[in-house]
Order: structure tokens, then sequence, then C-alpha cells
């Protein structure tokens, strides 16, 4: 539910991480995210980091989703 | 921008479409929860891509729409109280209440202000010392994290005048609530992605285990919604039903514990009200006792009339799934976004308010492009 | 005097003179306005066009302009937008009590060279000061006189079915780089608005064709806004490519943190035309030329199908309509 916009951390200090997506930078609270490091995507939702992406899981998704469309362009 | 334009690419949407068409036999009614997902799903046209015996059904997740006239008028109240700036996210403000909206109550002279998270009502509270900054609390299991932090963050910095209406709901219990209710067939459920990111999967095993429902946690990007389908599609006609996470860059079983940490040291689950739907038990959070002085019904209890829902108002039915937005007589001539009768016309996730700016279902099948 | 606008300033006598002649004259002086008579009197033959409008936005100063620039844009674009070529503008201001000079100032210094890169004098003026707290800061009015070519006929009725839909460049920039500035958005960027006057990128598409049939420039509202006034007023159907419709990385990403669309999000320095197909190609090399349509590119084309509404193709493939701005631009969060 609700949006939250995958950003980029730049820099950490403290529960605050400086973020960026697209040239557009937000500071935001990782006070729910205390793991995430720098270099990581977070998911942003009103202020707050929720989640950390998942790089690898997001490669075997799109991975996935070509191999479907292989199949389907044979079909 | 990346993990948002890849899962957007129209060749990879071809494949999974095409995947759906081949797997789905027959008649299957899925409902998409939240309505940040009716509204990609309208504004991709997603639709099209989905066999017409693939039902695509909107449910109550729009924390704007479900919450109760009584709360609102609350909320309304406590804008109208000298010294008191209410600030919310920008949806609520032209939900009609009983007799007004926090719109209204502005241009009347009420100090309400729209904000992108309650980090920015403190800062407002800190700013303005003399003020009572109230912050509308609503939103499910993505938001009430971030207001249990913003609460804990206030108590460490000392902010005694920054206060919050409560009334942040939970997913599961009202899911629950509407397949115990007999009112809709569902084959298959599109869970909220981001609600997930917080709640793990485990939540959602008592669907398939005690009603047969499949379901499929979907992200917001297309594709995404478009995987969760086909998964769902796979579980029932295969007569599998269970939880996929079809959103795996974001959602782990185990959902954000340290999120749930919080939630649960500030917030108690009790009854909540939500409208068109009435009591769901265990449905809703309300601050402990002991951050109470956080908690704004308690600072300024306001008595209030009775609510009045308006007249003909078919909210309730699109919430619960039972209706679609264009079946209700009011769409689009009483109720339409101008001049919105309930809820679901006014907020941007509203089922009503999606279906009138995407003309469906009047225009459903678009046009061949000729550029 | 002293650092700020007092009554005083309004009441017409010698503070008012000073302030005409110290702070405001000196920034917009011509031969017209130097007069400072009751009127300002000038020639004109042909057909005249004839525009106003009122800018009270907030915050006054943005990155990449301030109301000074959007009074003197708005107005020229406002007579562009008929194909004529501005020749003279007026100017009001309401000033709040209290509001400082040097911010005056540097609003005048904006409104002359907005004036001059778009070559229009403002021969009539008048400033009004209200007490602290009726009015925003500053609020102007602009009124502005143009004239039409003969043969020209641009109209938001004359689009047909066929006609290339064109828009000069990217869209979404003014309203995100002023929204960045509002309170409590804390977003940072380079993105500055694109409000620019465009009486000249016009001029040189007239030239170039006598067939554009319409113009619009897509101001509150946005882009989809204006494409269903134009699809209205014609009685035709409209549809346009989503991924032709160009739009910068950050203002996609910051509607994105907002909840918004760049469709609907103001625009103050960019066009759209509806031109015969036979037109198009050599139009749009011409904006391309333009250091206001660098970004230029067809978006879409006319259809007698579903008049009066517009359709998208999205990124994904499928189409769907695209419906005019309802109610205000609120963000959302979920």
């Amino acid at each position: 539910m609700c949006l939250a916009v995958p950003v980029r951390i730049v820099s950490i200090a403290g529960d605050e991480a400086e973020t960026e997506i697209a040239g557009v930078r937000r500071r935001v609270s990782i006070a729910l995210t205390p793991e995430a490091k720098v270099g990581d995507y977070v998911l942003l939702h009103t202020g707050y980091a929720i989640g950390v992406v998942d790089e690898a899981e997001a490669e075997e998704t799109l991975k996935l989703l070509q191999e479907i469309a292989d199949l389907s362009e044979v079909h | 921008m990346k993990f948002i334009d890849e899962y957007q690419d129209s060749r990879l949407a071809k494949g999974l479409a095409d995947q759906i068409a081949r797997r789905s036999t027959r008649s299957i009614r899925l409902m998409e929860f939240c309505g940040g997902h009716t509204h990609a799903i309208l504004r991709y046209g997603i639709r099209q891509l989905v066999p017409a015996r693939v039902e695509l059904r909107s449910g109550p997740g729009c924390p704007v729409c479900v919450t109760a006239t009584a709360d609102l008028d609350k909320a309304i109240a406590l804008a109208r109280l000298p010294g008191a700036i209410v600030t919310t996210f920008g949806d609520m403000m032209r939900v009609p209440g009983s007799a007004s909206s926090l719109q209204q109550a502005k241009a009347e002279g009420a100090d309400v202000r729209i904000v992108y998270s309650a980090l920015d009502a403190i800062e407002m509270a800190r700013a303005n010392p003399e003020k009572e900054v109230i912050f509308v609390g609503i939103g499910f299991e993505t938001t009430a994290p971030t207001i249990a932090a913003s609460i804990l963050k206030a108590r460490r910095e000392e902010t005694t005048n920054f206060r919050v209406l409560s009334l942040n709901k939970l997913t599961p219990p009202v899911m629950k609530a509407l397949l115990d209710s007999g009112e809709i067939q569902l084959d298959g459920i599109i869970c909220p992605g981001h609600v997930s990111v917080v709640i793990g999967s485990a939540p959602y095993a008592f669907i398939p285990r005690d009603y047969g429902v499949a379901c499929a946690i979907s992200g917001f990007e297309p594709l995404d919604i478009l995987l969760s389908v086909d998964r769902l599609v796979e579980q029932v006609e295969g007569g599998t039903p269970g939880v996929e996470i079809a959103y795996s860059r974001g959602v782990t079983a185990d959902g954000n514990r340290k999120a749930r940490e919080l939630m649960d040291e500030v917030f108690e689950v009790g009854d909540a009200n939500w409208r068109g739907i009435g009591i769901v038990p265990d449905s809703g959070l309300a601050l402990r006792e002991e951050y109470g002085r956080f908690d704004a019904e308690k600072a300024f209890p306001v008595s209030l009339q009775p609510p009045r829902e308006p007249q003909g108002c078919r909210c309730g039915d699109v919430i619960r799934g039972t209706t679609t937005p264009s079946d209700c007589e009011l769409f689009g001539k009483l109720c339409t976004p101008e001049r919105p009768v309930g809820p679901c016309m006014v907020s941007s996730e509203g089922a009503c308010a999606a279906y009138h700016q995407y003309g469906y279902p009047d225009i459903s099948q678009g046009f061949e492009s000729k550029t | 005097m002293g650092d700020s606008i007092l009554l005083a300033h309004g009441s017409g006598g010698r503070l008012s003179h000073e302030l005409v002649e110290k702070t405001l004259l000196p920034f917009v002086a011509n031969q017209e306005l130097n007069k400072l008579d009751d009127s300002a009197v000038f020639e004109a033959s042909g057909r005249l066009a004839f525009t106003i409008d009122s800018y009270v936005v907030n915050p006054i100063f943005f990155p990449g302009g301030d109301i000074g620039r959007l009074a003197v844009c708005g107005t020229v674009n406002d007579l562009a937008m008929s194909g004529a070529g501005p020749l003279y503008l007026s100017l009001a201001a309401i000033i709040e009590e209290g509001f400082l000079l040097s911010e005056l100032e540097q609003v005048m210094r904006s409104i002359k060279e907005a004036a001059q890169e778009a070559g229009v004098s403002i021969i009539a003026g008048d400033t009004k000061v209200v007490n602290r707290g009726q009015a925003d800061k500053l609020f102007i009015t602009t009124s502005g006189v143009g004239t039409v070519s003969p043969g020209v006929d641009i109209a938001g009725a004359n689009a047909r079915a066929g006609d290339k839909v064109l828009l000069s460049g990217t869209v979404g920039d003014h309203g995100i780089a002023v929204m960045s500035q509002r309170e409590g958005l804390e977003f940072s960027m380079s993105l500055e608005s694109d409000c620019a006057p465009l009486n000249g990128l016009v001029a040189g598409m007239l030239e170039i064709s006598p067939r554009i049939h319409c113009l619009r420039d897509p101001t509150r509202g946005g882009l989809a806004t204006t494409l269903n006034e134009l699809a209205r007023q014609s009685e035709v159907g409209i549809i346009v490519e989503e991924v032709t419709i160009p739009v910068r990385g950050e203002v996609r990403a910051a509607c994105d943190l907002l909840g918004l669309d760049p469709l609907y999000v103001a625009n103050e320095g960019k066009l759209v035309a509806v031109v015969d197909p036979g037109d198009a190609d050599s139009v749009l090399a011409e904006m391309k030329r333009s250091n206001y349509g660098r970004d230029a590119a067809i978006i879409g084309e006319v259809t007698s199908e579903h008049p009066g509404k517009v359709m998208i193709r999205t990124r994904l493939g499928p189409s769907r309509i695209l419906d005019m701005l309802s109610g205000e631009l609120l963000p959302r969060i979920c």
C-alpha cells in the first residue's frame, strides 16, 4: 500500500541519510532501516526508508521476465 | 530511474500478457486490495493486457476512503480549536465530513497544512511552540511505523506540542472481515507490496489456508502487477492457492522487524471503525498509555454530533468490492472529482476517482495509435 | 528611503513619487513611460491582440526566475499564442506593507531583463500598497497588446483531424522548481523553472508555415489540461504517445517523490502547436533551431475519433484516457 520510491543512499549521518534519485536529493530517516549502507537503494515512504531494495532479487525478476518474453516471441 | 523504469518495459509486458492468456482458461475474480494498485492498473491500461475473463475488482486499501466520517469530523473539530495547527497528508483535505471538510475549515480560517511526513509536523511544532500541532495519522502498516518512529523522535527531543490523531489501520484483519462477510466471491488477492515490506508474507497465510483464496504480493510498477496476476492465475488454475512474493526486490517473508518493533512500542491494537464496513475487530492502532501525551484525542476531547453519511453514497459498497464505481448511480453525475459526495471520489487512490480520471469503463479498450 | 515598503509609498504623495522614480522607473525606463502621463499613447494598425494576467506565485523567488520574470513572460506568451508580435505591456503591482525594497528591486531587475529579451516596453504602470496581511507580499498584473499579421489565424478551435501535435520541450519544470522551494519539501536539485518569452520561437515558426492551426502554452493544469482544452474547443480527438513526451529525469523523480504526474504540472516556457501534417516536420526543425525549442518533439496527432477527449498510448503499450486536471494538484502518499 502506498507510494514508496527507490532512492540511493549517498551518505549517512546517525539515523539520517542523504539520498538521491535521478539528480534529486532528499534527506530521509533510516530509523526503520538501521542496516542500510551507503550505496544501497531504499524504499522511501513519507520521509522514511521502510526497506532496503534487494538488487540481486531485482536482477532475478528481470531475468525471469526476459525469459517469459523470449518464450512468448517463439510462440 | 533505477528499479522503476525496467518494470515498465512494453516487450516484457507483452510477454507476461501472453503467458497469462495462455494460462487462463476460465472466469476468475481477483481483488487488488490497494488503491495504489487500482490507480496503476488504470493508468497503464493493464486490463487491456489481461483477458476479460480475469476480472480485477478494487478493494478497501485506500486509507483516506476508509477513514470513518466520525473520525474526519474529529479532525475538522480539532482544526477549529484556537491555537491548533492540523497537519495532514494532502489526500484528506477535500474529503467531505458530516458538514464540512478540512479544506473548507481552512477556507474559513482554520490553520490546516499539508505535510509529506510526520517529521514535517514535528518541525512545525518546534517552530511554533505556542501552538498545538496535530498530525492526522492515517495509513496502513506502511505508514504506521513512520508515525511510531516520529513519536519516539518527538519524545527524545522533548517536543511537547506535537500530537497525533491515531487513525492507522491494519491490513490482514480487514481482509479477513471481507472474506468472512461472504459478500464477494474472490479467487485471488493482489496484496499490497509496501505494507508487505513491513509485515512480510506470513500474515496472509490464513487466506489460502482458511478460505482457499490465492495471494500474490505485488509491487506497483506495471510489470509487478502483471507478474502478480500471472502468479495468481497459475495458483487458481492449478488449485494450489498460497502466498507468493511477486515483489521480491522489496518484500521478504519476514518483513521489516525493526519497523514492527517500533510500531509495537508505540501502538496497541484495538477495534477500528472502517467507513463502509463498520467496526472490524483488532484492526486499528491506538497510542499506548505510555505515549498518551501524544494522543490528540486525549489532549483535546471534542464532542461531536452523530456523523451523517452523504445521501446515496455507495463508497462502502465500492470499498467492500461488492460494487464497481460505475455501478453507483451518482458516479460521474452528482458525484465528480470537483463535487465529490464521498471519499472514494476524492482520494486520488480512491477507486471512484481512479475510474473517473481514466474514463473507465466508458472507453475501456483504447484506440490504435497512429503515431 | 528605509529598507521596506511603507503604506505611504502607495499614498500618491512624495514617497510614492520617490518609489516610482528611484526604484521602479530606472528598470523599465522608456520614452513613453518616462513622460509619467496618465496614459500611454501609441500608434498601431491592423489586427491587435490584447490580454491580461495576474501573478500571485508563492514563493516569489524560485530557481530560474521570480514573479517579475513570470509577469512579463506570461503575458508576452499569451500574445504569442494568438500569433501576435508583442508590443507593449502595462504593469500594476500591489505591494504588502513591509515588503523589502531590495526584493522589489530584484523583481524589477527581472522585469527589465525579461522585457528586454522579449523586445517589449512597459509603457504604463501602477503601484498600490496595502496593509500588512492584506496581500501575500507582492501581486502583479500585466496586460499586453500586440499585432497580428494579416493571414495569421491561430485559435483553439482550429485543430483538424490529421494535424500533428508538437510540444516545444520538457514538461513539469516550472511547477516542480516552484514546489521545491515550498515549506516542508526539502528536496534539492539543479532544476530551474523554464520561464521564458516564446515570441521569438513563435515568430520563427510562423515564418516557416502559415498552417499552424493552434498554439497554446500549457501553464496551470499542465500539458494534459491544455490538450483537453484544444480537443474540446476544436471538437476533435487527440492521441499522444507517452514515450515521445519529453520529461527531465529530475522532474520525473520529483514527481514520483511527491506523487504527482508531470503531465499536470505547470509550465511557463513551453508551447503546444497543432500543425498541418504536411508542415509538421519543417516546423519541428525550426523549433529545434530556437533557444527555447531545442527539445521539441512531435507527441501525437488529432483524430476525428473520440471528439473532445484526449487519449494517451502509455509506455507500456495500451492506450487510455488522459483527462484534464480535476481539483487541485495535491500530493499523494498512497
